[in-house]
């Protein structure tokens, strides 16, 4: 049975750090939610928070409507897979992942039945008697979550688990997660700093930055409308103007840049000084002369093939270097280096955009 | 050795070795071999030595089975030779020493590695070894004199209501086992420590999240970590108390005979080398197999402890 998780006005303080500033969120059951966020931004002090070892300076927690605060680690219905996976190395894998069910006072016969049950749901049959050593990273893995769902939690918490795989086998337990979690209906809670990880694996992505939640959404929302520079900057890549903006109609607004005048998308009550223009690579256009709006001259710098994509440096005559990226679909020609061109984007997916909010009014 | 050569130069390598086969050779070995040589010879005046009466034999051995004594298990009364039953006791309370210094360690060397904070650390390591400063016949003394008669524990626990009349604190072996848990508890905590805090936090975390209530935390992740620490500091505890002298001839009482006494007895008072050092093998040699048994039953390997 999974179970949501609503963190209310949630603050944690070491010292005089703020961890976590007032973070609120709910996340329903047999949600898979990530919190994306740099090193440092609070996302592990949130999970430790609701595993129960660190306990919130300010707000509440609940877990399936209940309120948890005061409740050990081990009186919460959460099972933690730390970084480290922190298996038991003097114990052989059906130990491990019967370790939950040992501690409950279930018998030995069906501790293993158990075990070899869970060890078929990750894919990983056989290796019960096995001792940790002798499997690979991805099979530890498997392990870690067959430990964590032997106790059958109503949430799942991970902490940054596949940061120590390699790529190929990432992308490989990535699905494999995403499987598991729907074949359970557990709720997942993901951290991780990998935005790759968050988009693809999440139903919903909350971006945090110094302790505070900048935004919560699904991951196509938190891609194409980011609500802040924050948010705009850390998922993805964007070439970046700056400049007085006019006055905003109907929900775009004009910017003067010493590179040329913008319009873009802006939010209602976005304007003045900090605002940044925001646009996507893929969203850059290349073309002989200029179009209507939003164009400017460039000489195309730095062309770099990466396979799916052709990235393209361009550089405007008045100093900003702007960046493209030109599917490798045979959909538009790739320019040449020195070739003289006019770059230019629509302004409906361009974002004119405050920095991340930090300050609590 | 290669490597040795190369980093310190012919000269002092050659120094380094001769000096540490100086050490192992002379200070060690050949006066161990010439007391096993000696220890199947007869005692003889100086003129009969290396006469016709002085020929190899177990006698010196066999005086360990000389007069007679009661010992009571379980109110079962045996006759036993006496010094049979000075060398049983001898083993028996340096294995209960052992198991006290591990009680007590084992709970100060988990919150030294695991609880305290990095920064009060130093402070506590300080505090723990300054008695090490002070020399074992002080601190023993020490101990004589806070557990005499009139005393300051005895004036200590009557003030405070705890007791009605003194207690003889030193009757038995009770003072020999304060005074070598106080002596050797160290050499229990260290190994204890360092094996603690080589585990990682996160297991520990681990186990609690799965649900496990502290003790069988530290029953089924922490002690079997802690194993090899357990082992080595058990070893060198056990070792240390068993051969200890001083402990046992000041605390000691008519009532606790320990081995080494009964050794230092032969040795200085009958002047009998020979036996003496019989009898010091033997103790060495039961000691010795006390702990292989022993590692056996736990299941500790001797690399374990090499660690």
């Amino acid at each position: 049975m999974s179970a949501g998780i609503d963190l209310d006005n949630v603050v944690c303080d070491f010292g005089s750090f703020r961890a976590v500033d007032h973070v609120n969120v709910s996340i329903q059951p047999g949600e898979f939610f990530s919190f994306l966020g740099p090193s440092g931004c609070g996302k592990t002090t949130i999970l430790r928070m609701i595993s129960g070892f660190i306990e919130p300076t300010g707000g509440v927690i609940r877990i399936g409507g209940k309120d948890v605060r005061g409740q050990r680690p081990n009186q919460r219905p959460t099972a933690l897979i730390f970084q480290n996976l922190a298996l038991f190395p003097l114990m052989p894998i059906w130990e491990n992942i019967a370790f939950g069910l040992e501690v409950r006072g279930v018998n030995k016969a069906t501790r293993r039945k158990r075990a070899e049950e869970l060890l078929a749901l990750v894919d990983l049959p056989g290796a019960a008697d096995k001792m940790v050593s002798q499997l690979s990273g991805g099979q530890k893995q498997r392990v870690a979550i067959a430990r964590a769902l032997a106790v059958e939690p109503s949430v799942m918490l991970l902490d940054e688990p596949l940061s120590a795989l390699d790529l190929k086998l990432r992308q490989h337990m990535r699905a494999e997660l995403r499987a598991i979690q729907k074949r359970t209906g557990v709720t997942f809670i993901y951290i991780t700093h990998d935005q790759g990880e968050a988009l693809a694996m999440s139903d919903r992505v909350g971006v945090m930055s110094q302790g505070r939640l900048q935004q919560v959404s699904n991951p196509r929302d938190i891609y194409n409308n980011p609500v802040n520079g924050f948010v705009a900057s850390f998922v993805g890549e964007n070439n970046v103007l700056t400049g007085p903006v006019a006055a905003p109609t109907g929900g775009f607004a004009v910017m003067e840049t010493p590179h040329g005048r913008f319009r873009a998308r802006i939010a209602d009550g976005v304007s003045g000084q900090g605002v940044k223009l925001f646009v996507r690579p893929e969203h850059m256009r290349f073309s002989d002369s200029p179009t209507a709006e939003n164009s400017t001259p460039v000489t195309v710098t730095e062309v770099a093939f990466e396979g799916n994509f052709i990235s393209v440096h361009a550089q405007s005559d008045s100093g900003m270097t702007f960046l493209s990226e030109l599917r490798n679909d045979g959909s538009a020609p790739i320019p040449a280096v020195g070739t003289r061109l006019h770059v230019s984007f629509d302004p409906a997916v361009a974002a004119i955009l405050p920095d991340a909010s930090i300050a609590r009014g | 050795m290669h490597d040795m050569f190369k980093r310190y130069g012919t000269g002092l390598t050659t120094m380094i070795l001769l000096v540490t086969a100086f050490w192992i050779l002379i200070l060690l070995i050949l006066p161990n071999l010439t007391m096993f040589e000696s220890s199947f010879r007869p005692y003889l005046p100086v003129t009969e030595v290396g006469g016709p009466r002085d020929v190899y034999s177990f006698a010196n051995y066999g005086r360990i089975l000389g007069a007679h004594t009661d010992l009571s298990v379980l109110g079962i009364t045996f006759e036993v030779p006496v010094r049979v039953k000075v060398f049983i006791l001898t083993i028996y309370y340096s294995a209960v020493v052992t198991l006290i210094t591990f009680a007590l360690a084992y709970p100060l060397a988990y919150y030294l590695a695991k609880i305290v904070s990095p920064k009060s650390l130093p402070t506590l390591f300080l505090l723990l070894f300054v008695p090490l400063w002070v020399s074992e016949i002080l601190r023993s003394f020490a101990w004589f004199i806070i557990l005499a008669f009139k005393g300051p524990l005895n004036v200590a626990l009557m003030s405070l209501g705890i007791i009605d009349s003194e207690i003889r604190w030193i009757a038995g072996f009770s003072p020999v086992i304060i005074g070598l848990v106080y002596t050797y508890v160290l050499f229990m905590l260290f190994p204890l420590y360092n094996s603690m805090q080589s585990l990682d936090s996160n297991q520990i975390e681990a186990a609690e999240d799965l649900g496990s209530p502290w003790w069988r935390t530290h029953w089924r992740v922490i002690l079997p970590h802690a194993k090899p620490g357990i082992a080595s500091g058990a070893v060198m505890v056990f070792m240390l108390s068993a051969g200890s002298l001083l402990v046992p001839s000041l605390l000691g009482s008519t009532t606790s005979g320990w081995f080494t006494q009964t050794i230092q007895g032969v040795m200085l008072e009958e002047a009998d080398w020979n036996t003496g050092a019989a009898f010091a093998f033997l103790l060495l040699i039961v000691c010795t197999l006390f702990v292989s048994l022993m590692m056996r039953v736990f299941g500790v390997r001797l690399s374990d402890i090499a660690k």
